[in-house]
C-alpha cells in the first residue's frame, strides 16, 4: 500500500506541480492518475521513488516513510516503466531484463533463468534474448520494459505512461496482456496516463487531478463515469460516458434468436434471409452474406466483415457494439470458445440496459469524497 | 629508399619512440580527461570554462611547452616525461570537450530509467553512460591520436628521439630521404594508430553494428 498524506511539490520559482496531495494506492490494485498536462502526475509518481522530493508531506510504502529509506534501496524494489521503455541501448534484452536482479546481487545464472522466464511472461520469443534495443519495435521494446521493471518481482510497480507511445492497435494489445499479468501477479501499481480511457479501462481507481496538481476526484472508474464530482471532471471523463460506462456492466441474460447459418464452400440457393451468417467448421462467425445477392458456393472474399462479435458473458458495451455494427442489424454473441449462441438487436439490448440497475451512488452529498 | 633499407633498424626504433610518445599521453589524458568531462556535464556552470579553458591549452605552441615543462616540473631537460606530460595536456584539451558532449548525448529516459533501478550515480556511470559514450570519445580519441602523432616530432628540437631527429637529421644535412621516410611512418603511425582506436571501440560497441542490422 502507497499513502500519500499531504504531500506537496513547490519549486523553488514558486510553481507549485503537486499540492496536497492525500491519497492510497491500495495494495495489489491498480491506482491511476490522470490528467491534463501539468497536473502533476508524473511528478507524484516520481515523489514515490525519490526521484523528485516532496516539499512537504509524507509518502508511505507499507506502513514505511520512504524519505528514510536507502534511495537505491527503494528504487531497486519498485519496477519502474517509462515512455519510450528507456532499454539500455548497449545491452542485449537478456540484459536489459536482469539489470535490477544484478544490482541486488544475484548470480548470472539465476539472472538469466529469471529474466528469460519473464520474456517468456510477457509474451516476446526465446529467439529476442540476445538482440540489442534497436533490433525491436515500439511495442516489443515496451514489452522487455514491462519484464525488466518485473524482473525481481517488486511488490510496487510506477508506471509513466508506458502505453502512449506505441500505435492504437499495439497500445490495445499491450493494455490487454498487462490486465492479464496483473490478474496473475496482483501487484500495487501506481500508473500515470493523460488518456482517461486508458485510465478507465486500466485502473481499479482512478484519481483525477487538475492542473496545478490538485486532486479533483477518486473513484472507481464505473462511479466516476456516472458521478463526476464537478465540471473539470466531467469534461476530462469525456462525452461518452454513458455508453462507455457499458463497459463495466455486465451482460444480463439478453433474448438470444437462433440464427441460420452457412458454411464456407455451401451454396446458399433457397435461403430466403436478406442476410445469413457464414461459420466455420466449429460453429464460429466469420461473417455475414447476402444469399440473393451469391451464385455458386460461398467463398471467404464474398464475407462482410464489418460486424464486432461479443462474448456472452459481458459487458454491455460490447453486445450494444456487435448490434450497431453489424450489417444484418442482428449482433453475433458468441460463448467463451467463440462459437456461435445466438443474435441479439439493439433495442433488445437497450431494453436489458433500461432494467439493469444503475451504479449506486454511495455518497449522493459528495461523491468524490466516498471513494475507496 | 636505399637510405631506408640500410637505416630500418633505426627508423623502427625511432617508430617504437614515437608511439610511446604519442600513445601513453592518449591513454593519461583520457584517464584525466573523463572525470573533467563528467564535471562539466554534471554542472552546467562548469560546461563553458571546462571545454573552452581546457581547449586553450591547445594553443599554447608546443615547443615552448617543451622549453617551459622542466622549469616548473623540475625535471632536466632531455627528460622524455617532459614530452609525456606536453602531449598529455594536448589529449586533456581535446578530450575534455569530448567527453563532455558525448556524456550529454546519453538520452535522458535511459539515463532516467538507470536511476529509477536503483543504479547509483557512480554505478551509472560505470555502468550505462561511460559505455554509451563510447563511439563519440572514440571519435575524440582518434583526433587527438593524429595530432599527437605530428606535434610529438617537434620534441626533436629539443633532442629527445623519435621519428623527429629524421627531420632535422636531413635539414642538417640537406638530404631528403631521411625526411620522406619520416613523413612516411609518421603517416603510417597515424594510421596504425587509428585501426587500434577503431578496433578497440568496435570490440566495445556491439550494439552499434546490431543497429545497422535492424530489422
Amino acid at each position: 500500500m502507497i499513502v500519500f498524506d499531504g504531500v506537496t511539490k513547490r519549486y523553488p520559482d514558486g510553481t507549485v506541480a503537486v499540492d496536497d496531495l492525500s491519497l492510497v494506492a491500495p495494495t495489489g490494485k491498480i491506482t491511476v492518475l490522470v490528467g491534463p498536462s501539468g497536473c502533476g502526475k508524473t511528478t507524484s509518481l516520481r515523489m514515490v521513488n525519490r526521484m523528485i522530493e516532496p516539499t512537504s508531506g509524507t509518502i508511505t510504502l507499507d506502513g514505511r516513510d520512504t524519505a528514510r529509506m536507502k534511495e537505491s534501496d527503494l528504487r531497486r524494489g519498485m519496477g519502474y516503466v517509462i515512455q519510450h521503455a528507456g532499454l539500455f541501448p548497449h545491452r542485449t534484452v537478456l540484459e536489459n531484463v536482469g539489470t535490477v536482479p544484478r544490482l541486488l546481487g544475484w548470480d548470472r545464472k539465476k539472472t538469466d533463468s529469471r529474466a528469460r522466464e519473464l520474456l517468456e511472461r510477457v509474451g516476446l520469443p526465446e529467439a529476442f534474448a540476445s538482440r540489442y534495443p534497436s533490433q525491436l519495435s515500439g511495442g516489443q521494446q515496451q514489452r522487455v520494459g514491462v519484464a525488466r521493471a518485473l524482473a525481481a518481482d517488486p511488490p510496487v510497480m510506477l508506471m509513466d505512461e508506458p502505453f502512449s507511445a506505441v500505435d492504437p492497435v499495439v497500445r490495445e494489445q499491450l493494455q490487454d496482456e498487462f490486465l492479464r499479468l496483473q490478474g496473475e501477479l496482483g501487484k500495487t501499481i501506481l500508473f500515470v496516463t493523460h488518456d482517461i480511457d486508458e485510465a478507465i479501462k486500466l485502473g481499479d481507481q482512478v484519481a483525477v487531478l487538475r492542473v496545478g496538481g490538485v486532486l479533483a476526484q477518486l473513484a472507481d472508474p464505473a462511479y466516476l463515469l456516472a458521478h463526476p464530482v464537478d465540471d473539470f471532471v466531467a469534461d476530462f471523463v469525456g462525452r461518452d460516458r454513458g455508453y462507455r460506462a457499458l463497459s463495466f456492466q455486465p451482460t444480463p441474460r439478453l433474448p438470444l434468436r437462433p440464427e441460420r447459418t452457412l458454411l464456407l464452400g455451401e451454396t446458399p440457393a433457397g435461403v430466403a434471409q436478406d442476410w445469413a451468417l457464414v461459420v466455420d467448421d466449429e460453429n464460429r462467425p466469420l461473417g455475414w452474406i447476402e444469399p440473393r445477392r451469391v451464385e455458386g458456393a460461398i467463398r471467404t472474399e464474398m464475407l462482410h466483415r464489418g460486424g464486432t462479435v461479443a462474448p456472452a458473458s459481458g459487458p454491455l458495451r460490447a453486445a450494444l457494439d456487435a448490434a450497431l455494427s453489424s450489417p444484418s442489424r442482428r449482433g453475433v454473441i458468441v460463448d467463451d470458445s467463440g462459437s456461435l449462441v445466438g443474435t441479439v438487436r439493439a433495442h433488445e439490448v437497450l431494453n436489458a440496459i433500461e432494467e439493469a440497475a444503475r451504479p449506486e451512488v454511495e455518497n449522493p452529498a459528495n461523491p468524490g469524497a466516498s471513494a475507496p | 629508399m636505399t637510405w631506408f633499407l640500410d637505416h630500418v633498424d633505426d627508423v623502427l626504433s625511432l617508430a617504437a619512440q614515437h608511439i610511446y610518445l604519442a600513445g601513453l599521453p592518449l591513454l593519461l589524458g583520457l584517464l584525466i580527461a573523463l572525470p573533467l568531462g563528467w564535471l562539466a556535464r554534471r554542472y552546467r556552470g562548469l560546461y563553458a570554462p571546462f571545454t573552452a579553458g581546457f581547449g586553450l591549452l591547445y594553443t599554447i605552441p608546443s615547443l615552448a611547452l617543451f622549453i617551459l615543462l622542466p622549469g616548473i616540473l623540475g625535471t632536466r631537460i632531455l627528460d622524455r616525461n617532459n614530452v609525456l606530460v606536453a602531449m598529455t595536456i594536448y589529449t586533456v584539451a581535446l578530450l575534455v570537450r569530448t567527453v563532455a558532449d558525448a556524456l550529454a548525448a546519453v538520452p535522458a529516459d535511459v539515463n532516467q530509467s538507470a536511476t529509477a533501478m536503483g543504479y547509483t550515480r557512480l554505478r551509472r556511470f560505470f555502468a550505462v553512460e561511460l559505455p554509451l559514450a563510447v563511439p563519440v570519445i572514440s571519435a575524440g580519441m582518434r583526433v587527438a591520436a593524429v595530432s599527437n602523432v605530428s606535434i610529438v616530432s617537434v620534441a626533436a628540437i629539443i633532442g629527445i628521439p623519435q621519428l623527429g631527429l629524421l627531420f632535422t637529421d636531413g635539414f642538417r644535412r640537406s638530404f631528403y630521404d631521411p625526411i620522406i621516410v619520416g613523413i612516411a611512418a609518421c603517416i603510417v603511425l597515424a594510421l596504425l594508430f587509428d585501426l587500434v582506436i577503431i578496433g578497440i571501440t568496435r570490440v566495445l560497441t556491439p550494439w552499434q553494428r546490431a543497429a545497422g542490422s535492424a530489422a
